[in-house]
């Protein structure tokens, strides 16, 4: 079978290439492993009949990046709209409160509106107004869409700005654990995308969760006419004269000229015999646990009313695997039921995401997994206790992933999040015909990895099939 | 096809690309960039819409061509003859 396009994966970037091209009557098939779409952001339910049934969880979302309010124009979140033609009420979003930055003895909150951020810094670091004016100033200046700049350290660049290294350490804290690839520091590029799509711009959460972005992207899908196929697992990537030709999809083979593949970029290496000379992108080494609670009824806004809580518990933030299985030391907590007009269930629901060890918990057996996993329970709720002390709510239910979680679900390697440390900024690979989207074209998060789909089908499907 | 027919067709792509924008108050002569919110990645759709509703091919050398509503008429008129 001939196709135009084929793309690999089913995450966000796949669905978004997989509409732009349908959209355009391009001939495409999404090839997707699991039995579901969504990828790293995808979706689960669990059954316990003592407590309430089943319940429907959420993979990943925290929060929806890059907030903007109805007709606002020029943003990334504008841009995806326009291009998949979906409608801003369609996502439903629900705004933040405001989240904070908590660090021993010092706070930073942030919110979808920059002056609280703007004036928190004012306040709480007087002697940094200007080198921190300074900071914005260049992110606002900077073209983070160039793909041609190489990688720059942000550390060096907030060294060059900033004096007091807690506050360095504190603006760093979010945009590390909310995309970051690198230990410890992070392509400056990235940072600012980081930096506009959570301090600019901020969070929100679409009513009804992923599903609901989900369920709007394969609608368009359907719509535009394009083909998904599900347990579809891409064995190999099939080559003629160097150039990309088709894939082997479970032993069978389907050829087109332009291949687009977000399944990672060693991941997408390890399939293409084509590429097995070629010195292979290193696997991240950053990946999570994720903590999920549901207590029998919602935390009092009088006892916390802040949606996401980034929390270090020394001055230095240290982000990279966790030296014994997790890291209790930082933790992102998020309340979800602190987003405007959410939740209208009776029960609370919280999340706590650790930095984790993959060659840690790999190693594990059954019953030695089982019992990590108790640990990582014990200390999650006593770190919720510790901000929201008053709370006396019922635990009712707990769900507890891990990077072997992630590995298994998602395929990929060490069960990484941010993907590979070596990007293809634009996509390319030493084979023509086969591009990267997705994570490891250096866009993600949910917005991001949208973009990135979108942009590489325009540029690889849409714009050179003009000549 | 009229100058001006091309002229509505140009504009109710451009209505369905960007629904919040207002395109019943565009200068001709003036770039639609300036005036709309329209990117290049919009402008990929104009091309795309124009060979999709209209089987009107537009190179990539000349999207340069589309900058105003006026060096849009110029130029597209002849392929709708
Ligand atoms: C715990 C957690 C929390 C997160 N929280 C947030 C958040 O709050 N906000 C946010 O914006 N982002 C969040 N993210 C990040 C976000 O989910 C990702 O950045 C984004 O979903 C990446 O999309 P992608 O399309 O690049 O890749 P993926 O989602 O990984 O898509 C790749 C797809 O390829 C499939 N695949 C793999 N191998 C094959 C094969 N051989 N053949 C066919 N298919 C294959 C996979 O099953 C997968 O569906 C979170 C992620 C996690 C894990």
């Amino acid at each position: 079978m001939s196709y135009d396009a084929i793309v690999i994966g089913a995450g966000m970037s796949g669905l978004a290439a997989g509409i732009r091209l349908a959209m355009f009557d391009k001939k495409v098939v999404i090839l997707e492993k699991h039995s579901i779409p969504g990828g790293l952001n995808s979706y689960y339910q669990r059954r316990n009949f003592d407590a309430g049934g089943i319940r429907q969880f959420d993979v990943g979302l925290h929060a929806l990046t890059n907030f903007i309010k109805k007709g606002e124009k020029g943003k990334p979140f504008s841009k995806l709209l326009k291009q998949l033609r979906l409608s801003y009420d369609d996502f439903k979003l629900c705004p933040q409160t405001y989240s904070k930055i908590s660090f021993p003895g010092m706070e930073l909150k942030f919110s979808n509106d920059f002056e609280l951020l703007l004036n928190e810094v004012y306040e709480k670091f007087p002697t940094e107004i200007d080198s921190f004016n300074a900071l914005v100033l260049k992110v606002q200046n900077f073209n983070e869409l160039d793909l041609s700049i190489g990688y720059q350290s942000s550390r060096q660049v907030l060294k060059d700005l900033i004096k007091d290294e807690l506050l360095t350490e504190m603006l760093l804290c979010p945009l590390l654990i909310y995309g970051s690839a690198w230990e410890d520091d992070m392509d400056f590029a990235q940072f600012v995308i980081m930096f506009k799509s959570l301090y600019f711009e901020g969070f929100s959460r679409p009513e009804g969760g992923v599903r609901t972005i989900i369920s709007l992207l394969m609608k368009k899908l359907e719509d535009a006419g394009g083909e998904i196929r599900f347990k579809a697992p891409v064995n190999s990537i099939l080559t003629r004269d160097g150039k990309a030709i088709g894939v082997d999809v479970g032993g069978e083979e389907l050829f087109a000229p332009v291949i687009l593949s977000s399944i990672g970029y060693p991941e997408t290496v390890r399939i293409t015999p084509a590429l097995e000379t070629i010195s292979a992108p290193r696997v991240g080494a950053m990946t999570f646990l994720e903590s999920i609670f549901v207590f029998d009824k919602k935390i009092p806004t009088t006892q916390n009313d802040s949606t996401i809580v980034f929390y270090n518990n020394a001055l230095k933030y240290a982000y990279r695997p966790a030296t014994n299985y997790f890291d209790d030391k930082s933790a992102v907590v998020c309340f979800p039921d602190n987003y405007e007009a959410h939740n209208t269930s009776g029960e609370g629901t919280v999340r706590v995401t650790y930095m984790a060890n993959y060659s840690q918990w790999r190693e594990l057996d059954r019953s030695g997994y089982d019992a990590k996993k108790d640990e990582v329970k014990a200390s999650a709720l006593g770190l919720v206790k510790k901000l929201v002390p008053q709370f006396d709510g019922k635990l009712l239910f707990t769900d507890i992933f891990s990077p072997m979680t992630i590995e298994r679900y998602t395929w990929h390697l060490n069960g990484t999040v941010y993907g590979s440390i070596d990007k293809t900024r634009d996509g390319s690979t030493k084979v023509p015909g086969l591009f990267i989207i997705g994570t490891d074209q250096g866009f993600l998060g949910i917005v991001g990895s949208i973009l990135s789909g979108i942009s590489l089908a325009n540029l690889h499907g849409l714009m050179a099939s003009d000549s | 096809m009229t100058a001006n027919n091309v002229r509505q067709i140009v504009l109710d792509i451009i209505a369905d690309i960007a629904p919040d924008e207002d395109v019943t108050s565009i200068d001709d002569s003036k770039s639609l960039r300036e005036q709309l919110d329209l990117d290049s990645m919009d402008f990929l759709d104009i091309v795309m819409e124009l060979r999709k509703r209209h089987k009107v091919e537009v190179p990539q050398e000349d999207y340069p061509k589309l900058a105003t509503l006026e060096s849009c008429v110029s130029y597209l008129s002849p392929k709708f003859a």
